[in-house]
C-alpha cells in the first residue's frame, strides 16, 4: 500500500443488485420466525403438537355431525347406531334456523320482510362505505333506507315513515328559510319563538315537578324512605320555583341572539319538527292511509328476536353513536363552559357505569319514571341506552384524534379565513377521524357484540334465543357447543368484515406518505 | 438587486398598531408596541428567540389575542367580533415555519379550498387561479400530489401559493425558512423576493439577513417584547444604535 492519496471522485453510479439468495424465500422466513433460537424451536414444536391434537380431536366431531334429527335424543341415537363415539348435533341449527334468525314470535309468513330489509341494507350501505367510488346521488338511497327498513320490519302503514321523512325534510327547509331571513324579520320571529319556548320549557319543567312529586308519593315516607321522599319533594319544589325564570331566561336568550341567528334557527326548526310529529303525524298518515292503503301486518317490538334483533341494534346504534360521538368530542373541546361541562359530565358519567345497568334502567326504571299511560317502545329504549353508552366511548376516541392533530392545522385553517364550521368539517374532522378509525372500529365491534347483553333483560336476540327457547325446550335440552359455535360464527363474520373494511379504508386514506 | 429595496412605498396605511400589549398569563410578552405599516412596505422583524416577534405578527391576524391597545388592519379594527376577525384573516395571508399544509388534500385542493369556501368562487375559476399561482412558485406539475410527497422547499412554496390564492393585500411570514435545508432556502427566498418586487405588503420574521438587506425597506429589531430599534436596512446593519442590537448583529453575523 503505497498509495496514500485520499482524494477520490466517482464517475459512475453503482447499479442496484438483488440481495443474496439466503436472504429470501420460505426457508429464511422459517429460520427467522420459527427456529431463530432453541427456545423458539421448542415453542414451535410444542405449538405444532397442540394444533395437531386440537384438529384431530375436533375433526371427527365435525365430520360425524348429524344434520337431520328432531331432538337431541334422536340425534344421539343416530350417532350410537352408526357406532360413532363423538359427533355434533347440527340438526338443531336446521330445526331452529328460523328462530335463530328471526326469534320465535315473528310471524312466519313475514320472514321475507326482514330478509329483504337485510339485502337492502347491504345495498344502502355501499354508497356510504365506498363513497369514493359511488356517485354522491346514491346517498339519497342510503338516507331513505331507514324509513323503508322500519316499514318492512315493523310493518303497519307505509305512510307513517313517509310522513316522518317529509317532516324531517320540511324541518330542513324551515331551517334554511329562517337562516335566509333579514335581521328585522328574524328578530320578530325570535321574539315569537322566544315566548313559545319560554312557555314550553316552563310547561315541561312543570310536568317534571309533578312527576317528582308523584315519585315521592309512591315511595312513601316510612322508615329510611324519608330521605329520598324529602329529596324528591325538595327537587319538586325547586322545579316549581324556578320554571318561570328559567323559561323567561331561555326565551330572552333566543330573542337576544336574533342578530347572529344560530339559536333562533335551531329552536324554530326543533319547534317545527315537534309540532309536525306530535300533531300532524297521526292524522295525516292515517288520512293518507284511508285514501291509498299501503299496509303490512304490524309486528310489535316484543316479537323481534334472533340474529335480526342483534343486527337491528348493532346497525342502528353504530350509525347513531358515531355522529353523536363526534358532537360530544367537539363539545368537550369547546370554549363555551356550558357546552363543555355538559359533554364532560355526560361522557364521564356514562363511561363510569356498566352497560348492563343502563340496560336495566332502560327495561325497568325508565318505565317507572314515565307517566303510567305512556308506552315507550322497549327496543327504542334499549337503542337509546346503547347509543349513549357507545357514543361516550367514541367521543373519547375521537378526542384522541383531535388531540393528535398539530396546532398548525387549526392555525392554517384560521389564517385562511375559514370559520369554525368550515375548519372543523373540511380540515379538522377528516384528519381526526382518519386517525381515529382503529379506535372507532374497536368500539363499534365491541358494541355489536355487547348487543347480546339484551338477552339479560329478557329480549330474545340470538343469545337470548339459545339460552331461552332452545336450551330450555324438551327437544334440545342442554345443547351447547353447536348453537354457541353458530352464534360465534355469525358474529365473527360481521366483526371480521368490519375490521377488514376499516383496514382497507385506512389504506385508502393514507395520503400523508410518512 | 437594490431595486427591490428602492421600490416606492405609498402613503396609504395598511396596518396600524397602537400601544398594544399582550400577556401569557402573568408573563408580559408584548409591551407597548406601536407600529405603522404603509402599503407596499417590506418589513423584516428580527431578534433573539423569545423576543415576541412571532407573537407580534400572529396578533395581526388574531391567531393570538392581544389584551390592550388597538390593531387596525386595512381599515378594519381588530376586536373580539368574529366577523371582523374573519374579514381580516381573509385579507391577510400567512406562511408558517412548518408550512401547515393540509396533508389529506392534494396541492391543488389545498390552494382552492379557501377561495371556494370563504370567497365563494366557482370551483373551476378557483382551480385556474390556483394553477396560476402554482406556476408562479414554479411547481404546477405537482398539483395532483399530496403535501407529504413534496420536499420542504416545495411545500413552503405551495403554502405561499395557497395564501396568494386568497388574493391577500398583506402577507405575513413567520420564519418561513427556519425548517428548511440550506439548498431549499434559496428557492423559497426567491419566491418571496419576486412577491416583494410586485409590491406586496410583507411582514417577515426571519433570520435571513441577506434577504433583509436585499428586499426590506425597514428592519425592526425586537428584544424582551419591545421594539428596540428600527431603521432602513443599510443603516440598521452598518450603523446600529443600541447596544443590544450591536450585540445581536455581532452574534449572528460573526461567522
Amino acid at each position: 500500500m503505497t498509495d496514500t492519496n485520499v482524494s477520490f471522485v466517482r464517475h459512475e453510479q453503482i447499479p442496484p443488485s438483488p440481495p443474496p439468495p439466503s436472504q429470501s424465500g420460505a426457508i429464511k422466513w422459517a429460520r427467522e420466525n420459527l427456529f431463530s433460537n432453541w427456545i423458539n424451536s421448542v415453542l414451535t414444536v410444542l405449538a405444532l403438537y397442540f394444533i395437531i391434537r386440537l384438529v384431530m380431536g375436533a375433526t371427527p366431531w365435525f365430520i360425524n355431525g348429524v344434520w337431520d334429527a328432531d331432538s337431541i335424543r334422536e340425534c344421539r341415537d343416530i350417532l350410537t347406531a352408526a357406532g360413532k363415539e363423538t359427533g355434533a348435533c347440527f340438526a338443531v341449527l336446521v330445526d331452529r334456523w328460523d328462530h335463530l334468525l328471526f326469534g320465535f314470535k315473528y310471524p312466519q309468513d313475514a320472514y321475507w320482510r326482514p330478509t329483504l330489509a337485510f339485502i337492502l341494507l347491504i345495498a344502502a350501505a355501499m354508497p356510504a362505505l365506498f363513497y369514493m367510488y359511488v356517485p354522491r346521488k346514491f346517498l339519497l338511497g342510503t338516507a331513505a333506507y331507514p324509513f323503508l327498513a322500519y316499514w318492512l320490519i315493523w310493518g303497519g302503514s307505509l305512510w307513517v315513515p313517509i310522513v316522518v321523512a317529509a317532516a324531517i325534510i320540511a324541518t330542513g327547509l324551515v331551517f334554511r328559510l329562517v337562516e335566509s331571513l333579514n335581521v328585522s324579520t328574524r328578530t320578530l320571529l325570535a321574539g315569537a319563538v322566544g315566548i313559545l319556548a319560554a312557555i314550553g320549557l316552563a310547561y315541561l319543567l312543570f310536568l317534571g315537578a309533578q312527576e317528582l312529586r308523584f315519585i315521592a308519593g309512591s315511595i312513601g315516607s316510612e322508615g329510611l324512605r324519608i330521605i329520598p321522599f324529602l329529596l324528591f319533594w325538595a327537587a319538586s319544589i325547586f322545579t316549581y320555583v324556578f320554571f318561570i325564570p328559567m323559561g323567561i331566561f331561555v326565551g330572552y336568550a333566543i330573542y337576544d341572539d336574533a342578530e347572529r341567528g344560530g339559536l333562533v334557527t335551531v329552536v324554530t326548526a326543533l319547534l317545527a319538527i315537534y309540532v309536525m310529529l306530535v300533531y300532524l303525524l297521526g292524522p295525516v298518515s292515517s288520512g293518507l292511509n284511508a285514501v291509498i292503503p299501503l299496509e303490512l301486518q304490524a309486528v310489535p317490538s316484543r316479537d323481534m328476536g334472533g340474529y335480526m334483533l342483534s343486527l337491528i341494534l348493532g346497525t342502528v346504534c353504530v350509525s347513531l353513536s358515531i355522529p353523536l360521538g363526534i358532537l360530544l368530542a367537539l363539545g368537550r373541546q369547546s370554549n363555551m363552559p356550558l357546552i363543555k361541562g355538559v359533554c364532560v359530565v355526560f361522557i364521564e358519567f356514562i363511561r363510569g357505569v356498566p352497560l348492563i345497568t343502563l340496560l336495566f334502567v332502560a327495561n325497568v326504571m325508565l318505565a317507572y319514571f314515565m307517566p303510567p299511560q305512556s308506552n315507550f317502545d322497549l327496543i327504542l329504549r334499549v337503542i337509546i341506552m346503547i347509543t349513549m353508552f357507545s357514543s361516550a366511548y367514541i367521543a373519547e376516541v375521537i378526542r384522541g384524534g383531535l388531540a393528535a392533530l398539530p396546532k398548525g392545522q387549526y392555525e392554517a385553517a384560521d389564517s385562511l379565513g375559514l370559520n369554525y364550521t368550515q375548519a372543523t368539517r373540511l380540515i379538522i374532522l377528516p384528519q381526526a377521524l382518519k386517525i381515529s378509525i382503529p379506535g372507532i372500529v374497536n368500539v363499534a365491534v365491541g358494541l355489536f357484540k355487547d348487543t347480546t347483553l339484551v338477552s339479560v333483560i329478557s329480549m330474545f336476540d340470538i343469545v337470548g334465543m339459545i339460552r331461552g327457547p332452545i336450551q330450555q325446550s324438551t327437544d334440545w335440552i342442554s345443547i351447547y357447543w353447536e348453537v354457541y359455535l353458530f352464534a360465534a360464527l355469525v358474529f365473527f363474520i360481521v366483526c371480521y368484515g368490519i375490521s377488514q373494511y376499516s383496514q382497507w379504508l385506512e389504506r385508502q386514506l393514507a395520503t400523508d406518505h410518512r | 438587486m437594490a431595486e427591490a429595496a428602492q421600490m416606492k412605498v405609498s402613503d396609504e396605511v395598511a396596518i396600524t398598531i397602537q400601544n398594544m400589549n399582550k400577556w401569557y398569563g402573568t408573563f408580559h410578552v408584548l409591551r407597548d408596541i406601536d407600529l405603522t405599516v404603509y402599503r407596499g412596505e417590506r418589513i423584516v422583524i428580527c431578534g433573539p428567540s423569545g423576543s415576541g416577534k412571532s407573537t407580534l405578527i400572529r396578533c395581526i391576524n388574531a391567531l393570538e389575542e392581544h389584551q390592550a391597545g388597538s390593531i387596525e388592519v386595512d381599515g378594519t379594527l381588530l376586536s373580539s367580533d368574529l366577523k371582523n376577525i374573519d374579514k381580516i384573516r381573509s385579507e391577510v395571508g400567512m406562511c408558517f415555519q412548518h408550512f401547515n399544509l393540509f396533508p389529506h388534500l392534494t396541492i391543488l385542493e389545498n390552494c382552492t379550498l379557501a377561495p371556494i369556501w370563504v370567497r365563494k368562487i366557482p370551483k373551476k375559476e378557483a382551480e385556474e387561479t390556483a394553477m396560476h399561482f402554482l406556476e408562479k412558485v414554479k411547481i404546477p406539475d405537482q398539483a395532483g400530489k399530496y403535501p407529504g410527497q413534496l420536499s420542504g422547499g416545495q411545500q413552503q412554496r405551495v403554502a405561499i401559493a395557497r395564501s396568494l390564492c386568497m388574493r391577500p393585500r398583506i402577507m405575513l411570514f413567520d420564519e418561513p425558512t427556519s425548517a428548511l435545508d440550506p439548498e431549499m432556502i434559496k428557492e423559497v427566498l426567491d419566491t418571496m423576493i419576486e412577491l416583494a418586487e410586485e409590491g406586496m405588503t410583507m411582514l417577515c420574521v426571519t433570520h435571513e439577513m441577506g434577504f433583509a438587506r436585499q428586499v426590506a425597506n425597514r428592519v425592526i429589531f425586537m428584544d424582551a417584547g419591545q421594539i428596540v430599534e428600527q431603521n432602513e436596512p443599510e443603516a440598521f446593519f452598518n450603523n446600529p444604535q443600541s447596544d443590544r442590537t450591536k450585540l445581536f448583529l455581532s452574534q449572528i453575523l460573526g461567522h
